[in-house]
């Protein structure tokens, strides 16, 4: 293995190993995941057709909203003892960090929308059985263009004093051409047609994810260096 | 090792550092000395490439820092005011996690040796969050001591740490200087500086006050010496 990937993968396996043990993300994304979707139910009712027209933007509003407070928290752990400085002085390209917090990101927030998911399914009385396949590759390129976007504002930020406030404002607008193809899909496969009809919405996600990802790879260095 | 010339800092308007002059070969130890506030750290992080002068000459490790800072951090190992540890983690995750990010094999034995030559073998599987201040700063020494760094730069390294813990780190800094290795340790302990340097340095207002051999310097002579220079004339007790 590179020494390159060798790097990122430490970086997952340092992520995924302190959030298992001190689960500070995921049981707050998880918990305000349950209260999203009160609040949604007591919002929409018992009607169907109401849940079913709301369904694809409040799924993704409650991934986008889980997102901002989880992905605003990525690089906070590496400002205790000042591990940020040990990244600063580690040799080697430095993407290979950002490669491994997005990568860390990207798990944590599957782990969140799949809880989503079958919170949806139970509150809603929903059958997404037949979608499922489909509805994952939206997802999954979804996830991707909010943790690259995410993951380089959390380092952008972590130094900063208003963090909380700066974060979303930085990532709201960047993701708007990723909520437009997410939830335009999501509204296609979940009316169980075919991903092809999804197509023009699928190329834009996959568009922007390429992009994000690689202003990501190119930019972490000066972000990491300059904070 | 390094050869800084007239570096100045600025934070604003606010000089941080001012014209400081140094030489360290490779074999030598700097002790730097200094009052709260004097300038050492802000020295330290410059010649680790963490801070860019705003003015001056730098050469650490025969390079320009600034322009090739990759090939400087190759040759710097540093132990700053934080120990670089996650607190999640255990000793040996730490050790196993810089080691690799360092490009160095992350073998358990070498991770088990390391934390053997600080004292903390037996609190190798251990989470971080559990030690004390001195058992953090050890943990951020066996991180050094994987490393391949011919210069380390030493931010108050002896606090926290116990009796056995400063001889450990004076016996490990002096054998490091006789490989061939430099570093620089900024601390306000003074016989444990004078005990490991080949220099002392004093900072006061981003000045270097007094760069002279330690040699030459006795217990009392640095006392009185720091009194009159870090702390102004007639400060002594």
């Amino acid at each position: 293995m590179s020494a390159y990937l060798r790097r990122a993968g430490i970086v997952v396996w340092k992520d995924v190993l302190t959030e298992r043990r001190s689960k500070e993300s995921l049981n707050a994304l998880l918990f305000f995941s349950v209260l999203l979707l009160f609040i949604f139910q007591f919002a929409l009712g018992p009607e169907r057709a109401r849940v079913e027209t709301a369904l694809p933007g409040l799924l993704w509003l409650g991934f986008i909203l889980a997102g901002v407070l989880g992905l605003g928290r990525t690089f906070l752990v590496e400002r205790e003892n000042d591990c940020w400085e040990g990244l600063v002085l580690t040799p080697g390209d430095k993407s290979a960090i950002y490669l491994g917090k997005l990568a860390g990101n990207i798990l944590v927030m599957a782990v969140v929308e799949a809880t989503l998911l079958v919170l949806f399914t139970v509150f809603f009385g929903l059958d997404l059985t037949g979608v499922l396949p489909r509805l994952v590759v939206v997802l999954a390129l979804g996830t991707l263009g909010l943790a690259t976007v995410g993951t380089l504002f959390g380092a952008i930020t972590a130094q900063v004093r208003a963090r909380e406030l700066l974060f979303p404002v930085l990532l709201l607008p960047a993701q708007v051409p990723v909520l437009l193809g997410a939830v335009s899909a999501t509204e296609i496969v979940l009316a169980g047609q075919p991903l092809a009809e999804a197509a023009q919405w699928l190329k834009l996600l996959a568009a922007a994810d390429v992009v994000y990802l690689v202003v990501g790879l190119l930019t972490f260095e000066f972000v990491l260096e300059g904070a | 090792m390094i050869q800084a010339q007239r570096l100045r800092k600025m934070y604003g308007a606010t000089r941080v550092l001012d014209d400081v002059s140094l030489d360290l070969a490779a074999g030598q130890g700097l002790t730097l000395l200094g009052s709260n506030g004097a300038g050492k750290t802000t020295l330290l992080r410059i010649l680790a490439t963490l801070l860019r002068p705003t003015s001056g000459a730098l050469l650490v490790a025969g390079v320009d820092p600034v322009r090739e800072p990759e090939t400087a951090r190759a040759a710097i190992g540093m132990v700053g005011h934080g120990a670089w540890v996650y607190e999640d983690l255990t000793a040996l995750e730490n050790l196993r996690f810089w080691a690799v990010m360092g490009g160095q094999a992350a073998e358990p034995a070498t991770l088990r040796a390391a934390l053997e030559a600080v004292d903390l073998g037996a609190s190798a599987e251990q989470r971080a969050r559990t030690f004390s201040a001195g058992m953090k700063r050890r943990l951020a020494l066996a991180r050094v001591l994987l490393g391949r760094a011919r210069l380390l730069l030493l931010d108050e390294p002896f606090t926290g740490l116990d009796r056995a813990g400063r001889k450990w780190l004076a016996e490990f800094l002096l054998g490091f200087k006789s490989r061939g290795g430099a570093f620089v340790v900024a601390t306000h302990s003074f016989d444990a500086g004078l005990g490991v340097g080949d220099r002392v340095a004093i900072l006061s207002g981003g000045r270097v006050v007094l760069d002279r051999p330690a040699a030459e310097l006795g217990r009392e002579d640095l006392h009185r010496l720091y009194d009159d220079l870090a702390l102004g004339p007639g400060s002594a007790p």
